[in-house]
């Protein structure tokens, strides 16, 4: 039993010398925590470091939904000193938790008022969820929403389920801002149409982008899909970069996805928290933001690729809600979706 | 009656059982003898219905059995080893073969197959504990139980003790006896084939190379393998008819003019003056005494005598002149087959 | 120490282990979720939740019993039959089984296209992922079980038909009892295939506590989803043992060297034919599209798996690496704490012993995003591992001990107390009667139980994604997972590239171990 016992000890040990902790009263490391679709150029990363002043460790939480659920159950003993990476859809509900502390980055200068939305957080990339269509088959085209509840576009569409997909709640928030609850035609009535016009739903953006769409590296057969604007940059990048883009973005019925980070308020990360944060909205890092996440800077000033000047359009209006109005009525309206289009 | 005719069972390109004729005749004992990969449980098991034969033909009562699925034929098989089932118990295992041909009062038939084998009283048992005698009889009795029409064993006393075998054997002997049951045997052991068979049939690599009833094997091997087998020895002798130049000397022997291999029946060794030799070794066999003589040259021969031989003493040894069986031509004539073979 | 401190103390690792890494994690996150309301109320209150209940277990049922149909028949040819390719195609069966679930089930869209009902995915996704839990549990025994016996029931007047009936399959029972509760488990706590292919019309418990924790951030709902579904998992797993308890007789085993053979007739050569033409349609194909997939470009997307990926942060090479580490760490925790699970399991008779059966394999039937939030709330005390590079393959230790647990319990019941008694009786000292007799069996069950938790391992993909990660410390999962969201023909190409070497890695896992297994034979 002794002998039982004092293994167990080693076991323990080797895990603690393996991992060391985070509770220190002066930091010596500071820990990102983000979603799994994170990523950064490695220079960039060196250069955080040196920005910082301390080891930054980079942890991932799952997809937002699952890394903000993280984030507040582990509020009293938090994961990190920063996170970065919660959107609008889930802003409210961080807010409400009092998940971060304030800070107000110097480098706010450079980002467009519309998208700081609150002192507690900082806003660092936006993303547009947009209908990406197949230029091989449609040839260039700017349908409005309204439009493709339209013979001429019955069974082109896919969307992901917004129940389990964040483009595609982002796409029917796009519905609600554009349709409205009420009035003579409201976005149920839109969904009634196109449900009545043969549109496929998917669980996923994977499943709907590369199962069910026929564009880009898409094996499918629907040329219409809920994507990003930055897909079709991407498609040129990851794909031929001879051939003509294969896909293209319809500006109607975009969605704007603002990420924020915010210095958790547990953390004793101090001066190298909003170090990092200053960092990640700073030059080097935006400038890296589009080719890694296929996302854009919100500091204006950052310099976009080639590839994302040519092949996007970036929408003049995507359509915006307040982040409180979201986390008030995201339930009712996945519902009602639900009730309309797939049962 | 079983026939077997020109059967032959052949793994790619490795023969296991080579063109046997072979038939046994209904209420006799057929003992199938030969040493371990012989053949002889693919024969069984052809007959059976488990192996599909490469040619030759199977017949039960002047019918041909090779369309006949195994659980259609009318024959029984114990297994080497048993293979009783060990999640049922012994009543469930002799009852077996009865319950799936959906015989009528198999509680009673079972009951009858228990107490042949004097196995009443255990059948609640289950299989994993029994003594390796009790395993062997309920093995024989799950056989019995359907009543078979022919009956095949395969080395159905292998693992057992010597005393337990001599009284197993006797007990099947006497069970076959009151049936009148067909029976092929299977059995690398002489004795046991002996004792129980009315046929012996000798296996060769795969081919049935003598068969007879045992005295006809014992007073008249066929092959130099087969009066091996029986532990006769076999030497080149050259005979003028009346004597022979044998390893041991000249000795008596009617066999033709000529050069012989030939067998020396253990029953035409006895005590007299044709060959001096000396003891070597001695065993008791009941009432009398086998003693290993050494004689000045060749190897040394066994003799049956009366009074305990001191080691060492010379005795005399007789040999019968009809006691040498020709088991085919001396091996110094016939090189050429010899290199061709 | 003494001989039954000895047995103590092999007990107690097992134990500490599952109280500490999951027992303690769970009750912590299911107090803390049902502190912020009753869950329950909202469970019975709501017709669509009880759907989900009755949903998630009729489909558990079906896909079981869907499974061992097409298993057992594989499971047979594959372990009696000696033909060339046999040991690929043993592989082949089970490369599924770590195809992470995200790869297949995009495979099974495009293969079925909009045709096929969901259900009909589902289930055919359920089949070709645990295949190999039937082939690969049953296959085990039955090519160990001494063929004489169905012959025996053959000659005693048994057709075919009735002889499997009455004969191999009450040896088998086992087994196949061990590989439906496992498939039964499997399906009954299926995630990535019923949100993928179920488009949200069918719904697992599983699937909605995600939904409702994640998405919705309804904790309590989720914490009474959770324990209902612990509830039903446990009492299927009860129910098991028990049954397993009563069943298992001594089998005299063979070496499987000794019972297969070449088919000979016309029916066993069909019957191998079938199988085949099986494995073809319902594994290869699928698997096939995703090899295909990865060669469009040549091979661009293997060539650039060593390069850093910038949608990845780390290069695929690493994630390569990270899986490896990551398997045969949680491989020797699973085989150590395995090994003594199932030895104090197999040794013990009575309730107790059938409750700690039931126990260790608690951890497949429960949610993996409770546990992973458990873990998060829980792991930080005495010292924080909730972060580190430790969390992953303790999680898969988690859902790998069960593996070593279900493959080694029957094995070593099967020694036969006699062969034991012989060798004590032969002069052999308790130790010693462990070392030449238990040990061989032993080792050979460890040898499958380790294949299975490597390629747990490997495959792993739910419960990794619920547990918080160092970027650096993406697994071969996570990254086909990460570049599958991503557009551009290069990034899916290198996602299937990907999802190839994963099968590989698999299959020569398999493969290397089926080796070395039937060269200790005995």
């Amino acid at each position: 039993m002794r002998f039982r016992s004092a293994s167990l000890l080693i076991v323990l040990a080797l895990v603690a010398a393996a991992c060391g902790s985070n509770a220190a009263a002066a930091p010596d490391e500071i820990v990102l925590v983000t979603h799994d679709s994170f990523a950064i150029s490695e220079d960039v990363r060196d250069a955080m470091e040196t920005a910082v002043g301390l080891p930054v460790r980079i942890v991932q939480a799952g997809d937002a939904g699952a890394m903000v659920n993280q984030a507040i159950l582990t509020k009293d003993n938090p994961l990190g000193d920063v996170l970065y990476g919660i959107d609008n859809t889930f802003l409210t509900r961080a807010l409400e938790e009092d998940l971060f502390r304030e800070y107000r980055s110097p480098l706010l200068d450079s980002v467009p008022s519309e998208l700081d939305l609150d002192h507690h957080v900082t806003p660092i990339d936006v993303g547009d969820v947009c209908l990406n269509y197949d230029r091989e088959v449609l040839g260039d085209i700017q349908p409005s929403l309204r439009d493709l509840t339209g013979s001429e576009f019955a069974g082109q569409l896919v969307v992901q389920n917004p129940a389990t997909s964040s483009p595609g709640l982002s796409f029917l928030l796009a519905t609600v801002a554009e349709f409205g609850e009420t009035g003579d035609y409201t976005w149920i009535d839109f969904w009634a149409d196109l449900r009545a016009n043969d549109v496929k739903v998917d669980s996923g953006w994977e499943q709907a982008y590369y199962g069910s769409f026929s564009g880009g590296a898409g094996e499918g057969d629907r040329p219409l899909v809920v994507s990003y604007a930055s897909s079709p940059p991407a498609e040129v990048i990851f794909g031929d970069p001879t051939a003509p883009a294969p896909t293209g973005v319809i500006e109607a019925g975009c969605f704007r996805q603002i990420e924020f980070a915010g210095i958790l308020a547990g953390s004793n990360g101090g001066e190298y928290a909003e170090a990092l944060v200053d960092f990640m909205l700073d030059l080097q890092f935006q400038e890296d933001i589009p080719l890694t996440m296929f996302v854009f800077p919100a500091n204006e000033d950052a310099a976009l690729p080639p590839e994302f000047v040519e092949h996007t359009v970036v929408p003049a209006n995507p359509a915006r809600m307040d982040p409180d109005e979201i986390e008030a009525n995201r339930d009712r309206w996945i519902t009602e979706w639900t009730e309309v289009v797939t049962r | 009656m079983l026939r077997l005719g020109d059967l032959t069972i052949r793994y790619g390109t490795s023969v296991a059982v080579d063109s046997v004729d072979l038939q046994v005749a209904t209420g006799e004992v057929v003992a199938l003898l030969g040493p371990s990969g012989s053949g002889k449980t693919t024969l069984l098991r052809a007959i059976a219905g488990l192996e599909r034969p490469s040619s030759g033909t199977i017949m039960w009562r002047d019918a041909d059995m090779s369309a006949v699925p195994v659980h259609r034929r009318p024959f029984g098989m114990m297994f080497q080893d048993y293979a009783l089932f060990p999640h049922l118990s012994v009543a469930r295992n002799v009852a077996f073969g009865l319950e799936v041909t959906g015989a009528d009062d198999v509680g009673e038939h079972v009951a009858e197959s228990l107490r042949l084998v004097g196995l009443d009283g255990l059948e609640d048992r289950p299989i994993t504990e029994l003594s390796g005698g009790e395993q062997q009889r309920v093995a024989f009795a799950r056989t019995l139980a359907t009543r078979p029409e022919l009956i095949m064993l395969d080395e159905p006393l292998g693992a057992l003790d010597r005393e337990l075998r001599t009284r197993l054997l006797g007990e099947m002997s006497d069970v076959f006896r009151r049936l009148g049951q067909t029976v092929i045997y299977v059995t690398h052991d002489q004795e046991e084939a002996f004792a129980v068979a009315d046929t012996v049939a000798v296996l060769e690599d795969g081919r049935l190379i003598q068969s007879g009833s045992p005295d006809a094997l014992w007073t008249a091997p066929k092959t130099e393998f087969v009066a091996r087998f029986l532990g006769f020895p076999v030497v080149d002798i050259t005979a003028d008819g009346a004597h022979a130049e044998t390893p041991w000397g000249a000795l008596p022997c009617t066999l033709p003019t000529g050069r012989h291999r030939a067998a020396l029946l253990p029953d035409a060794i006895a005590i007299g003056d044709d060959l001096a030799g000396t003891v070597v070794a001695r065993s008791f066999v009941g009432g009398r005494w086998r003693a290993t003589a050494q004689p000045q040259s060749g190897t040394a021969l066994e003799v049956m005598v009366r009074n305990r031989p001191e080691i060492g003493s010379d005795i005399g040894i007789s040999i019968d002149p009809d006691g040498w069986a020709s088991v085919g031509q001396s091996r110094d004539d016939d090189t050429t087959e010899e290199v061709q073979a | 120490m003494t001989r039954r401190r000895w047995q103590w103390a092999i007990a107690a690792l097992p134990a500490l282990f599952l109280a500490w890494f999951f027992a303690y994690p769970l009750i912590r996150i299911l107090e803390r979720s049902l502190r912020d309301g009753n869950g329950f109320a909202d469970v019975f209150g709501d017709g669509g939740v009880m759907g989900v209940i009755w949903f998630t277990a009729w489909q558990a049922a079906v896909s079981t019993l869907l499974t061992l149909l097409a298993g057992l028949p594989v499971a047979y040819v594959l372990s009696r039959f000696r033909f060339p390719g046999r040991a690929l195609l043993r592989a082949i069966v089970t490369v599924p089984f770590v195809t992470p679930t995200v790869v297949a089930a995009t495979a099974f869209v495009a293969l079925l296209g909009d045709g096929a009902t969901s259900l009909v995915a589902i289930l055919l996704a359920h089949v070709f992922f645990n295949i190999a839990v039937v082939v690969r549990t049953v296959g085990g025994l039955w090519e160990h079980l001494d063929p004489r016996l169905d012959e025996a029931a053959r000659t005693l007047g048994a057709t075919r038909l009735g002889a499997f009936r009455r004969i191999t399959l009450p040896l088998l029972r086992p087994a196949i009892a061990a590989a439906a509760a496992i498939v039964f488990l499997f399906t009954f706590t299926s995630f990535g295939v019923v949100l993928i292919l179920g488009d949200l019309r069918w719904v697992t418990i599983e699937v909605e506590i995600w939904r409702q924790a994640t998405g919705l951030f309804n904790l309590p709902l989720a914490a009474a989803l959770s324990i209902i579904q612990i509830a039903t998992v446990g009492a299927a797993l009860f129910v098991y043992s028990r049954y397993q308890e009563r069943r298992s007789a001594e089998i005299s085993l063979l070496p499987g060297s000794l019972t297969a053979r070449a088919p000979r007739t016309w029916g066993e050569k069909l019957l191998l034919a079938g199988v085949i033409a099986e494995i073809v349609v319902l594994l290869v194909v699928p698997l096939g599209t995703l090899v295909a997939r990865s060669l469009t470009d040549g091979i661009d997307a293997y060539a650039s798996l060593a390069e850093p990926s910038g949608v990845l942060a780390v290069s695929p090479g690493r994630a390569i690496a990270n899986s490896l580490a990551f398997g045969l760490t949680a491989t020797a925790l699973a085989l150590v704490i395995g090994m003594a699970a199932a030895v104090t399991v197999a040794r013990g008779r009575g309730g107790l012993s059938q409750w700690f059966d039931s126990l260790l394999m608690l951890p497949l039937g429960t949610s993996a995003v409770t546990i992973g939030f458990g873990l998060l709330i829980s792991m930080d005390r005495p010292i924080d591992i909730r972060a580190s590079w430790w969390i992953v393959p303790l999680a898969h230790t988690l859902v790998a001990v069960p593996f070593i647990v279900r493959t080694a319990v029957p094995v070593i019941r099967s020694v036969p107390p006699r062969l034991r008694e012989a060798a004590a009786t032969l002069g052999a000292a308790p130790r010693t009667v462990w070392r030449r007799v238990d040990a061989p069996f032993v080792a050979r069950a460890a040898a499958i139980g380790a294949g299975f938790a490597f390629a747990v391992s490997l495959g792993e993909f739910g419960a990794t994604t619920f547990l918080v990660r160092p970027l650096e410390n993406q697994t071969i999962p996570t990254a086909i997972f990460r570049l599958l969201g991503q557009p551009g023909s290069a990034n899916f190409a290198k996602a299937m590239a990907l999802a190839t070497i994963l099968m590989l890695l698999a299959a020569g896992a398999v493969m290397a171990i089926d080796r070395l297994r039937s060269a200790g034979d005995f």
